[in-house]
């Protein structure tokens, strides 16, 4: 991170204060209007970290071109940041620590689908507004949450006919993450799998401090499958693709992640350790747009780093653009006022139109369906516009039910 | 007749990944009574040398024991520095090492930054009775075969090891003898560091190196070590056979996860039974 061009200001207990440079808001005309303040959660350090290093960043570059561009409703934004160090407990004490303590308009951040679901009701009980800039599991129903990411209506929904249906990978074995993300995907994948008539051989759970992969690609080769699915999650998990290649290898047999990419793990993966792995994803660099081009070339001028940025990064940048529009539509912070906006909220980002379903909650996107060539990098087969959240839309309606705070779980 | 190889295969995998990252443990824990709270950063530290060095060119075989030096010499200077004004007050040993690993895994995120690193083997691929294995698995096989045997060797038939065993049984009939043994103790703990270190370097083509992967195996070590009593030798390869084989077996025939709860309960039951390790009650021994 660039200090020169900003202001860092070390708060007690975990906190990090973000505000633009003070000359920014002067030529603004913002310097003396009370800030609107919105934290950002997130795991600088920890296993986690994979998945937030960029987004921290994305997201303070947006707070930062707000505020060069007048601000919000005439007033600058105050970006907090926290580092959950990838516990959930610390996840619990920021989110009451923001609401409370630091009395912010809006929780952004959360990594996994646990941390999520540790800040939801925190934000219920204090009456709160939380963006969620994650793919994740789908099926949260609760007015006080956003989800500004891919949920599986429509990464699966992408992804699944392509393997099946056009590769040829009928039987699957699937892996996934020992916890509520991975438990509830691997339920998805069965149900598409099936669905387009292919066969799930088997489901295993892997603990996410697991790294040894020899007894399950044993069991795989075993089983024999076409394609392994993989919703495995964290740093300790990537050993698994260094195991495949060395092992199995994709000549034999595919994978489709879910999750692949978001860590950035093509970049930290060797070229032919990553070669060929299928994916669906709501952004990546080399998409080739104007646009997509343009915020990477941003974001490489603000951080001063020039490596793979990646869904998650672009999530950070999407979810805090919508929230704001969502306010400035609003004509307030207060939350109350944001939710009552959010439907229809819309922004043109660097994957293209994100809109906000104002029955769920959800986020209508572009998804594209990529595979990894030999140079770390993408390619995409086929790009589907603006899918619907359609799994969350099946069984939630917060214009029916405001007071829903569930989250539906998919039924085999 | 192709299970009796996947089980012996598994089995064979699981200890050996104990034996690369407890031994040094061992040895700096039953010879010295030192608790390295940051062995798992010294595996750390190998596995990051090994990848600075390959990608100055180096091939992977010359890599390895380069980092295995490195971290050995590491070790001595954390021992010069830290460790020898802390011998006897095993809580202050346990703060101080665990500040170390702090430092360590810091100034690592630092240099190299928070994302994981990986170099790909050249060995390819097995077939072990049917089923396709990494070549890189036997390499890590033969590594901690070979390093049990050095440290054996080394422990029991040269004069220095002599020396070595002797200090530790009883340092001060060792230095009325005439022994330094300060510096037996500086070069124990570098010993034991560099075999971390060549532990950790071994893992790289198949695990990968980022700062905080000490903590994926620092568990299993102390598990291992304490299991294994106060002989380090005798005390890590019984130590590791059994839990290796339970975990290979276990792992193999349901999954990843029964595996690692049986060894614990195994390791709890065991604690119970023999409270000083495996090698607790033998008086003659490495």
């Amino acid at each position: 991170m660039k200090l020169t061009r900003r202001q860092f200001t070390k708060l007690s207990g975990g906190g990090l204060a973000f505000a633009s440079l003070q000359g920014t808001l002067t030529s603004a005309g913002l310097a003396n209007e009370a800030p609107i303040k919105v934290a950002n959660i997130l795991d600088q350090t920890g296993g986690l970290n994979i998945y937030s290093l960029k987004q921290m960043k994305a997201v303070a570059m947006a707070v930062d071109e707000i505020n060069t561009a007048g601000g919000l409703l005439g007033r600058p934004l105050e970006l907090i940041f926290y580092d959950a160090q990838s516990s959930n407990q610390l996840y619990s004490q920021y989110a009451t620590q923001a609401l409370l303590r630091d009395e912010v308009h809006a929780i952004h951040g959360g990594v996994t689908s646990s941390s999520r679901e540790v800040i939801r009701p925190i934000v219920q009980r204090f009456g709160g507004l939380y963006v969620y800039n994650s793919l994740y599991e789908g099926g949260v129903c609760d007015r006080r949450h956003v989800s500004t990411g891919m949920v599986p209506g429509q990464q699966l929904d992408a992804l699944c006919p392509y393997v099946i249906n056009e590769r040829g990978g009928k039987r699957g074995y699937i892996l996934a993450a020992d916890y509520n993300y991975g438990h509830i995907t691997s339920r998805w994948l069965q149900k598409y799998i099936r669905d387009l008539g292919g066969e799930d051989l088997a489901v295993e759970f892997i603990p996410l401090d697991v790294s040894n992969f020899s007894s399950v690609l044993a069991r795989i080769q075993d089983a024999k499958p076409d394609v392994v699915w993989s919703a495995l999650v964290g740093a300790a998990h990537m050993s698994f693709y260094r195991q495949f290649h060395s092992t199995i290898g994709k000549d034999e047999m595919m994978i489709a992640g879910t999750t692949y990419s978001i860590g950035r793990e093509q970049v930290e993966l060797s070229p032919e350790e990553g070669e060929g792995i299928i994916l669906a994803t709501s952004f990546y660099d080399s998409l080739g747009t104007e646009a997509a081009d343009d915020f990477v070339s941003r974001f490489h001028e603000y951080s001063g780093e020039t490596d793979y940025i990646g869904e998650y990064g672009e999530g950070g940048y999407r979810g805090l653009m919508l929230w704001a529009e969502a306010v400035r539509r609003a004509g307030s912070p207060e939350p109350d006022a944001v939710i009552e906006a959010l439907g229809d909220t819309s922004f043109r980002g660097a994957g293209g139109l994100y809109t906000i379903d104002g029955q769920t909650n959800h986020t209508t996107m572009n998804i594209h369906v990529a595979v990894q060539n030999d140079k770390q990098d993408f390619e995409a087969i086929q790009t589907f516009d603006q899918m619907d959240p359609v799994d969350t839309q099946l069984v939630c309606n917060l214009h029916e039910n405001p007071d829903d705070t569930t989250q539906y779980e998919v039924e085999l | 007749m192709d299970t009796v190889f996947t089980y012996l295969y598994q089995v064979g995998f699981a200890v050996s990944i104990l034996v690369l990252i407890s031994l040094g443990l061992a040895l700096i824990f039953g010879m010295m009574k030192v608790i390295n709270l940051a062995q798992g950063e010294f595996l750390m530290l190998g596995a990051y040398f090994c990848v600075l060095t390959s990608s100055m060119g180096a091939p992977l075989w010359i890599a390895i024991p380069v980092a295995g030096v490195l971290v050995g010499l590491f070790g001595v200077v954390v021992e010069r520095t830290v460790i020898q004004w802390l011998y006897g007050r095993v809580l202050d040993t346990l703060l101080a090492t665990w500040g170390v690993s702090l430092l360590m895994i810091g100034i690592v995120t630092t240099v190299a930054g928070p994302q994981s690193h990986s170099i790909s083997s050249s060995v390819g691929r097995v077939v072990v009775g049917g089923f396709v294995v990494p070549g890189w698995s036997m390499v890590i096989i033969a590594g901690a075969v070979l390093m049990l045997l050095a440290t054996y060797l080394i422990l029991r038939f040269t004069n220095l090891g002599l020396i070595v065993r002797g200090t530790m049984q009883n340092p001060q009939m060792a230095r009325a003898l005439g022994t330094n043994t300060s510096m037996i103790y500086m070069l124990t703990f570098g010993f034991g560091s560099a075999l971390t270190g060549l532990g950790g370097a071994l893992l790289v083509p198949l695990f990968g190196a980022s700062p905080t992967m000490g903590g994926l195996y620092i568990g299993k070590a102390f598990i291992a070590v304490i299991s294994g009593g106060p002989l380090p030798l005798i005390g890590t390869m019984s130590a590791s056979g059994l839990y290796g084989s339970i975990d290979g077996v276990m792992s193999y025939l349901f999954s990843p996860v029964l595996g690692e709860i049986i060894v614990l309960l195994v390791a709890i039951v065991m604690l119970r039974l023999l409270p000083s390790g495996i090698t607790g009650g033998m008086r003659k021994g490495i």
